[in-house]
């Protein structure tokens, strides 16, 4: 059994904010449901409350950094990039200010829709000049992200998982370094944030079924290192898999794609995450399984790479985890 | 222009006249309360304060304001059927559930789409949509989302992302303006929204450009999720604010329907109308008070509290406790 951790990026933020002075805390009025509604109660020196107006949120604190402070700017996602891109690319990632961007809920992790759910999150930050695009995809690396965050030389945006979230990994996210959580032969499979929890569990079936599989997670996607990608392509028989909880444009799919094609390696490549669609309210689980990001979704996607029949189904995957609509590690339905 | 409801009635086609008002505004907002009430205490959780706060005011907008036609939608909503695209020519907004896009009839947008839990009771209460159509709130696969979406009873667009809603209903209003549309459109907002910079933006158009078959009404409970306004961002006198934007604002009671019926009769020639309903957010289930400023969304601790909301609430809304599975 995978142990869950409770609210991690509370007790990381905490901990390493109080060692920091200069890192100040914005909230956009979700402060309980980016879990630092604790920190605000015991720190309130150091936590700053910007209201639901994000798009003064993030020039704010493009002014903040002139000050020589480095603001944590916290809310979900799409409202660090949606409302406020023209703030954003002018008074922060232009000047390159050392503003640290958590994003909360990526992708489908929040059954909010359409309005909520950051899908070209990836696409949009990776193309800004000076922008460091960073995931987290179990709880050690949410423990990690506040201080990887604050080590970078200029602005920086983070894929944060809140919540209960798995321990995958034991030892601590580095930037720019990727994890080799499998060495196959057969077929490399790449995966960030959610999808790789979903990758580990069909790698049983997977090896069981003969197709030995290389696994890639990042938690470093801007910079993205193309050389190490490139060099695992080649070692594989069959080609690549990406999963992402991202659409397959602009994200880790197409960095890829751009990878491979820059170093001119021919290998077949299935990019599997949103095709070019919204999505819509539910739960995680139903929404990986109806977008097919989930781990079905990715023995599938190898077979149709390997042009094999594995015979894996559902039963032979690993059980899902379940997290309660409403458990108490949430502050709310969102 | 503004033409007033009692003389759109008259140009109304007879087939297409109104839902008759079989229940009284008061009997429908009870009815709202009782069915966020349920609902909340089933699922462990739900948007309560808001059904608390703003009852009065959907009812109002549903039972009476509003000036619209017979539901094009199934009483139980169908299943979600897809997002829009150029590969799904069958897409519908949930704006049926309003009725058809007539002329004559005025549209609605509920502009903070955490309320579409109150709507949607709302709908049920003026029987537009089945009471089924709750049972579907945020199921896997059904179109009646949490966060209301485009697809979901009720709504014509995505406005999860707060303060867009006025400028939607801006843009339409000229529109049906410019055609001689009788029609108005209707925003029903939240307080929140005056945090953001758009929602000025928009009255700024909207007075600059005279639209005036334009209104709005705010359900001021001066909640946030963060709890109390005035802690989270202060927004100041938003009455004069809105004045010096150039909108015709009124303030009232918002659980008083007389005073929402005078205000919804204010000339305002030129200039769109916002009325700011405030209100209570604990208001007909005084044991949210102990909550209080944590309001946004009620999620009970312990089996032991939500048995105890269960009993207080049901009492002062005049109901059974719910029989809810432990
Ligand atoms: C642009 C945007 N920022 C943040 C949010 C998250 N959010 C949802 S509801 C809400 C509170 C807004 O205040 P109000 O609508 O008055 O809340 P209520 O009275 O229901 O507590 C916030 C910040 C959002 N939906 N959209
Ligand atoms: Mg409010």
């Amino acid at each position: 059994m995978v142990e869950m951790v409770a609210r991690p990026y509370a007790a990381a933020f905490e901990a390493y904010a109080v060692q920091h002075p200069e890192v100040i805390a914005l909230s956009a009025d979700l402060t309980s449901s980016v879990e630092i509604d604790g920190f605000r109660d015991r720190h309130p020196e150091q936590f700053l409350s910007m209201g639901m107006a994000e798009q003064n949120m993030l020039s704010f604190a493009g002014g903040m950094g002139l000050a020589g402070y480095r603001p944590f700017i916290h809310t979900f996602g799409v409202f660090l990039y949606r409302r406020p891109y023209d703030q954003l690319m002018a008074s922060i990632a232009y000047p390159r200010r050392k503003v640290r961007l958590m994003g909360f809920l990526p992708g489908i992790t929040t059954p909010g829709g359409m309005t909520h759910q950051a899908i070209e999150d990836i696409s949009v930050m990776r193309s800004i000049p000076n922008m460091t695009v960073l995931e987290t995809g179990d709880a050690t690396e949410v423990e990690g992200i506040v201080e990887a965050a604050d080590s970078i030389d200029g602005p920086v945006y983070c894929r944060v998982l809140r919540g209960s979230v798995p321990r995958l990994f034991d030892s601590p996210l580095k930037v720019g370094e990727m994890r080799v959580l499998a060495e196959g032969t057969d077929v490399l499979v790449i995966t960030a944030g959610i999808t790789t929890e979903e990758a580990i569990r069909a790698r049983g079936a997977l090896d069981k079924a003969g197709v030995s599989v290389r696994h890639l997670h990042l938690n470093t996607l801007k910079p993205f290192d193309a050389e190490a990608i490139v060099a695992h392509a080649a070692s594989v028989k069959h080609g690549v898999v990406t999963l992402e909880n991202h659409l397959v444009a602009g994200g880790i799919g197409s960095m890829t794609a751009e990878a491979l094609a820059d170093a001119g390696l021919g290998k077949k490549l299935i990019r599997l995450g949103l095709q070019d669609t919204y999505a819509h309210g539910g739960s995680r689980p139903y929404l990986m399984n109806y977008y097919g990001l989930d781990a079905i979704a990715l023995v599938r996607g190898i077979e149709r790479l390997m042009g094999i029949e594995t015979g894996i189904d559902e039963g032979a995957l690993e059980a899902v985890r379940v997290d309660a609509v409403h458990s108490s590690v949430k502050a709310e339905a969102l | 222009m503004n033409i007033p409801w009692t003389e759109r009635e008259k140009t109304a086609v007879p087939s297409q006249a109104p839902l008759q008002n079989e229940k009284t505004t008061e009997e429908i907002a009870l009815g709202v309360r009782r069915r966020v009430f349920e609902h909340t205490i089933r699922n462990n959780g739900g948007y309560l304060s808001q059904a608390c706060s703003s009852a009065e005011q959907l009812a109002f907008l549903y039972n009476e304001a509003l000036h619209l036609g017979q539901p094009t939608m199934p009483m139980i909503p169908p299943p979600f059927g897809g997002v829009p695209s150029a590969d799904n020519p069958d897409y519908v907004t949930g704006a049926g559930y309003n009725g058809p896009f007539e002329p004559q009839y005025d549209r609605l947008f509920i502009a903070p789409a955490h309320y579409a839990l109150v709507a949607y009771a709302t709908l049920i209460e003026t029987g537009r949509m089945a009471p089924e159509g709750l049972e579907m709130f945020n199921k896997d696969g059904s179109s009646v989302e949490m966060i209301g979406a485009e697809h979901s009873p009720g709504m014509e667009v995505h406005n999860g992302t707060l303060g867009i809603g006025l400028s939607t209903g801006a843009g339409l209003a000229w529109g049906r303006k410019r055609k001689g549309e009788p029609g108005e459109v209707c925003v029903f907002m939240s307080d929140g929204e005056v945090q953001e910079g758009q929602t000025w933006e928009a009255v700024q158009a909207a007075a600059h450009h005279g639209i005036d078959n334009l209104w709005a009404i705010m359900d001021v409970n001066r909640q946030q999720c963060d709890g109390a306004m005035d802690e989270v961002m202060q927004v100041g006198d938003i009455r004069q604010k809105f004045i010096d934007f150039g909108a015709h604002c009124v303030e009232i009671d918002g659980h008083d329907l007389e005073a929402m019926r005078q205000a919804r009769a204010e000339n305002h020639e030129g200039k769109p109308l916002i009325i700011l309903a405030y209100t209570s957010p604990t208001k007909g289930m005084p044991i949210l008070e102990r909550r209080f400023p944590r309001l946004h969304y009620v999620r009970f601790k312990s089996e032991d509290e939500r048995a105890e909301y269960n009993q207080a609430i049901a009492a002062d809304l005049g109901i059974a406790p719910v029989d809810y599975a432990h």
